[in-house]
């Protein structure tokens, strides 16, 4: 834990790797974050309006109730769950290949943290990218269920954006992010943790992997129960 | 010069290094040759600081590397260059990028200063200029050993090793290797240890091997002692190649020493 979050050994070579891995972790993820929040809010709009079909609720109550899903759940937890599975899967399997294949020895060899180089740049990374995609997640979300309303008429786009608009809670997206950053750092560290101790071979890395994303995705579960808790309890 | 005093190594309660003592010169290449499963892995990773040795002294220019802290063996390993047996370039760097890594990290000198320094080193080692914006992978095994070469030299190491730097190379492309690996030691004077099994290389650049059998050692000596050992061990490695043997015959046959 030391030799990771120490001082890293020369802060340039830090920030070139931190810029990296921001654009492997973070920028790489956004086509399936934008693809999966819009279909998420899309589908979450029918599904809603199906449920609520009754003369007693409003129909701008389809709008609020997938904005709080959205804002509450989808976008920090269910996200991160996906995440977990491909950026988990990634950190794990491309530190493994590099513990056996012997380049991590080579690091060690030169006398480099190898810990420190390349496990820091990628949790501090994830971190800072994660509540972008969060945000962006949330905004594709409703574009998703805006779209719906627009399209389908199931509901008028009127009453869809009141619905949006009704009672909102900024606190909420604060709550979301909050999570979003311990899930990232959940993801990252444990899936650096598995990569970083692979003994073994190729089929090693494949359950390093494994053993990630499901360790991960139970820990982000846990936790999101904790902070839910003391957050909105 | 490196010198070995009493090294063991065990794992598990398995005795792999049973007081293993040799010495290393600087300006030669040193060879420790085994057959597999001898412990020449695990005594390269023990003289490497990869293995913390049970007891005994590795001994670094009057320096115990098994007394180091953390800190210190950290700053004699940027005294070490490294020739790993897969060559364990980064992927996720050009081989001009990865030449440049240790000068980068270790070195004060100017991004223009580091490059050209790079660039010398890739030259040293006769590498193409048009493979130095390519990746690992897209190169040849040789080709990668070249890149692994002028890496590990890059910061002019008092140290040198190689673990089976021949593996997978064909026998050209392996006497190039060998001969480049010599060329550089003698020119910067480097104390380079060679681990191989590969009795080409013991010949073509063996000024000091030292030969291990189950842990102990058993022999050390100049290639051109290597046949007259009068060691059975090192008989029984050595004349395993029907080359060597049929050399041997011969040799002896018509009453000339090898």
């Amino acid at each position: 834990m030391y030799r990771v979050f120490g001082k890293p050994d020369k802060w340039k070579m830090y920030f070139r790797q931190l810029l990296l891995e921001m654009e492997t972790l973070g920028l790489s993820s956004l086509g399936i974050v934008i693809i999966i929040s819009i279909f998420m809010g899309a589908i979450m709009v029918i599904q809603i309006k199906l449920d609520m079909d009754s003369p007693l609720l409003p129909i701008y109550t389809v709008g609020l109730a997938t904005r709080d899903v959205l804002l509450l759940e989808f976008s920090s937890t269910i996200m991160c769950l996906i995440l977990a599975g491909k950026v988990g899967s990634n950190i794990a399997s491309e530190i493994g290949t590099m513990r056996i294949t012997e380049q991590i020895d080579a690091l060690e060899i030169m006398g480099v943290n190898s810990a420190n180089f390349l496990i820091l740049p990628k949790v501090s990374a994830f971190i800072i990218m994660m509540p972008m995609l969060v945000i962006i997640s949330m905004a594709m979300g409703m574009i998703g269920g805006y779209s719906v309303a627009l399209f389908s008429g199931i509901v008028t786009v009127t009453e869809f954006e009141i619905g949006l608009q009704f009672a909102f809670v900024p606190y909420h997206v604060f709550y979301s992010i909050f999570k979003s950053l311990v899930f990232a750092f959940i993801i990252s560290s444990v899936a650096s943790f598995y990569g970083y101790n692979v003994k073994g071979g190729a089929l090693d890395v494949g359950k390093a992997s494994t053993n990630a994303v499901v360790n991960s995705s139970i820990l982000i579960l846990l936790s999101n129960i904790v902070i839910t808790n003391f957050m909105l309890a | 010069m490196i010198e070995l005093i009493d090294v063991h190594k065990s794992f598990d309660g398995t005795e792999i290094l049973k007081g293993i003592s040799a010495k290393f010169e600087s300006g030669k290449t040193s060879l420790i040759i085994g057959q597999s499963g001898s412990g020449k892995t695990v005594l390269m990773k023990s003289l490497i600081g990869l293995h913390r040795v049970d007891q005994g002294q590795i001994i670094y220019d009057g320096r115990n590397m098994p007394d180091m802290s953390f800190k210190q063996l950290r700053a004699l390993r940027r005294e070490m260059g490294m020739l790993f047996q897969g060559s364990a370039l980064f992927d996720f760097m050009t081989v001009l990028e990865n030449v440049m890594y240790p000068l980068e990290m270790f070195s004060n000198m100017t991004a223009i200063e580091i490059e050209k320094r790079a660039r010398f080193c890739l030259g040293r080692v006769d590498l193409v200029e048009r493979s130095y914006s390519l990746h690992p992978s897209e190169i040849s095994g040789g080709m990668q050993k070249r890149v692994a070469i002028a890496r590990a030299i890059a910061l002019n190491p008092k140290y040198l090793f190689c673990d089976e730097p021949n593996s997978g190379l064909d026998p050209v492309s392996s006497l190039v290797i060998d001969r480049l690996i010599k060329e550089i030691t003698e020119e910067f004077n480097m104390t380079t240890i060679i681990n191989t099994h590969d009795m080409n290389s013991v010949m073509e650049i063996g000024d000091n091997i030292v030969f291990i059998k189950k842990g102990y050692m058993k022999w050390q000596g100049s290639n051109k002692q290597l046949f007259n050992s009068g060691s059975e061990d090192l008989d029984e490695f050595v004349f395993a190649s029907n080359l060597f043997k049929a050399v041997k015959d011969a040799h002896e046959k018509h009453g000339a020493s090898i």
